[in-house]
């Protein structure tokens, strides 16, 4: 046998193993991404800063103008600690279920692991993110909360959303392959989410307690609550919040990474 | 030594598959088995030795591409086992992979990557590719600009120099200008030559008794005839012009 060349078995129902460097297929296609989405824009990466500052300023003028809402205090820090978390999901959502399709030719014509699409289309969203909370942690500076060892909690809250999203990333991509109406389904749940993660509003007690089926295993509901405490309180997180947001959020990685290695397979025959 | 093995392998496709219902997909879920498969490839059984360079030949639909997909590690056979051993460079569609917004370089970069090499080969790789491709002034302009025969050529070199265990070719011997093309089977056969395995598929007789010692011939997914490239051809090329007359 000759030293280190890669091999492999396929038998049916098998895939075979990619022995490249993995850190370095990732790194690349994360910033291939980026730099295809914004080569050829002129404002760039100021995209990312105007969508949420434009949303932010129109929520605000709606509620705190139009229809005046008096229970919230530093009403745009509040809705963009809602719009931040919202638009980071839906975007990384909406285009990580049509990643798969989105690299057909990749797919058909290279034996790459095919995780690393769904999850490096997830990573390549972070970038912006990583812009959005720059915005967010200047609103909060600017909003007079000054910083906090609570600002700790920050990379905890997020990393922990970013697995939840790569796992529904990994199960809604591997199911468009086959059923292409995932798209709309996944944008359709968006526009539902909009309204069920309270983005601009903030539940009652005892709202908060009828409908704590709908707020309390959703990760992203989980992440906007930790930083308006973390943010506005300049509290440190309940970790009964926490504990479940962890808990769903690997929950849903677990089965992302089961549905998705199921399912690969045959991704060929139908791309 | 063995370096690509078949051994009962079939590879089944659903007639129509991705306007299939709803219905259909829970059904397979619960185990259900597929009616009427559509078979790409029936039952095939061969192995390659080290160093042995065999040709494919077939009309079209005889099941090659399917083939080569599976040596390649593509897909999984639907029956049966293929083992490969070695590192492959797969001339299926040159620039796989490839994106039009990024530049020559960049290009390059994550194709090594996408191919399996670590960030240092990728990077000491680069300029042997470079200068094989003779495009180096072109490297840093997006790959948008280039002219369907420099994407090629570049797709090519890529693909020649990760210095593959396994070079699979797929009818893309004539890429670029004679003074090009004549460069890349001189690297075929300079590949040949230091003992590696090669596997190519043409529709050209003639390129698989230049270049091959053995070949294969496929006829609606089953392997009909399998000895010396001159025979097969021979063979092959009779069938088809009995079937023309």
């Amino acid at each position: 046998m000759r030293q280190g060349p890669p091999g492999f078995v396929l038998l049916a129902e098998s895939f075979p193993m990619w022995k490249g460097d993995y850190l370095f297929l990732l790194q690349n296609m994360v910033v291939k991404d980026f730099k295809i989405r914004y080569r050829n824009m002129s404002l760039g990466v100021f995209w990312s800063l105007l969508n949420p500052l434009i949303l932010m300023s129109v929520m605000t003028f709606v509620f705190t103008i139009l229809v005046p809402n008096n229970t919230i205090q530093n009403f745009p820090l509040f809705v963009l600690c809602g719009l931040v978390p919202f638009n980071f999901f839906t975007g990384a959502w909406n285009n990580g279920t049509i990643c798969i399709d989105n690299n057909a030719g990749l797919i058909k014509r290279v034996p790459v692991p095919r995780e690393v699409v769904p999850i490096a289309t997830v990573l390549s969203t972070c970038v912006h993110l990583m812009i959005q909370i720059g915005l967010l942690l200047a609103m909060a500076l600017f909003y007079g909360r000054g910083i906090h060892w609570n600002w700790l909690w920050l990379p905890i809250v997020w990393v922990l959303a970013i697995i939840f999203v790569i796992g529904i990333v990994l199960v809604t991509s591997a199911l468009d392959v086959y059923v292409r109406d995932m798209r709309y389904v996944v944008e359709s749940a968006c526009t539902v989410l909009f309204w069920a993660i309270p983005i601009f509003y903030y539940p009652s007690p005892e709202i908060a307690a009828r409908f704590s089926y709908v707020f309390d295993y959703n990760p992203i509901t989980a992440l906007v609550f930790a930083l308006r405490i973390i943010l506005i309180d300049g509290n440190a997180p309940p970790l009964s919040l926490l504990g479940k947001f962890a808990l769903s959020s690997c929950g849903m990685f677990v089965i992302g990474w089961f549905v998705f290695r199921r399912l690969k397979s045959r991704f060929f025959d139908y791309l | 030594m063995k370096v690509i093995e078949f051994s009962h392998v079939s590879k089944s496709f659903h007639r129509a598959a991705g306007q299939r219902l709803l219905r259909q997909y829970i059904a397979e879920l619960f185990g259900g088995e597929d009616k009427d498969p559509f078979y790409a490839l029936k039952d095939v059984n061969f192995s390659i030795a080290d160093g042995e360079c065999v040709g494919v030949v077939g009309a079209n639909g005889a099941g090659k591409s399917t083939m080569l997909s599976l040596v390649t590690g593509l897909v999984p056979p639907t029956k049966g086992a293929v083992n490969v051993q070695g590192r492959i460079a797969a001339l299926l569609d040159l620039g796989a992979g490839f994106h039009q917004d990024l530049t020559g370089r960049e290009n390059v970069i994550l194709n090594a990557s996408l191919l399996g090499f670590k960030r240092s080969q990728a990077y000491d790789l680069y300029d042997s590719i470079v200068a094989f491709s003779e495009m180096a002034e072109f490297m840093e302009e997006p790959l948008r600009t280039y002219s369907n025969g420099m994407r090629l050529r570049l797709g090519f070199s890529v693909a020649v120099n990760v210095d593959p265990d396994i070079l699979i070719i797929d009818e893309v011997l004539a890429v670029g200008d004679q003074q090009f093309q004549n460069k890349c089977i001189e690297k075929i056969f300079e590949i040949k030559e230091r003992g590696k395995t090669i596997l190519c598929v043409s529709h050209s007789g003639a390129t698989v008794q230049q270049l091959c010692d053995r070949a294969l011939w496929l006829d609606h997914g089953q392997l009909v005839m399998d000895g010396t490239a001159n025979e097969v051809v021979q063979a092959y090329e009779g069938r088809q012009a009995a079937s023309h007359a």
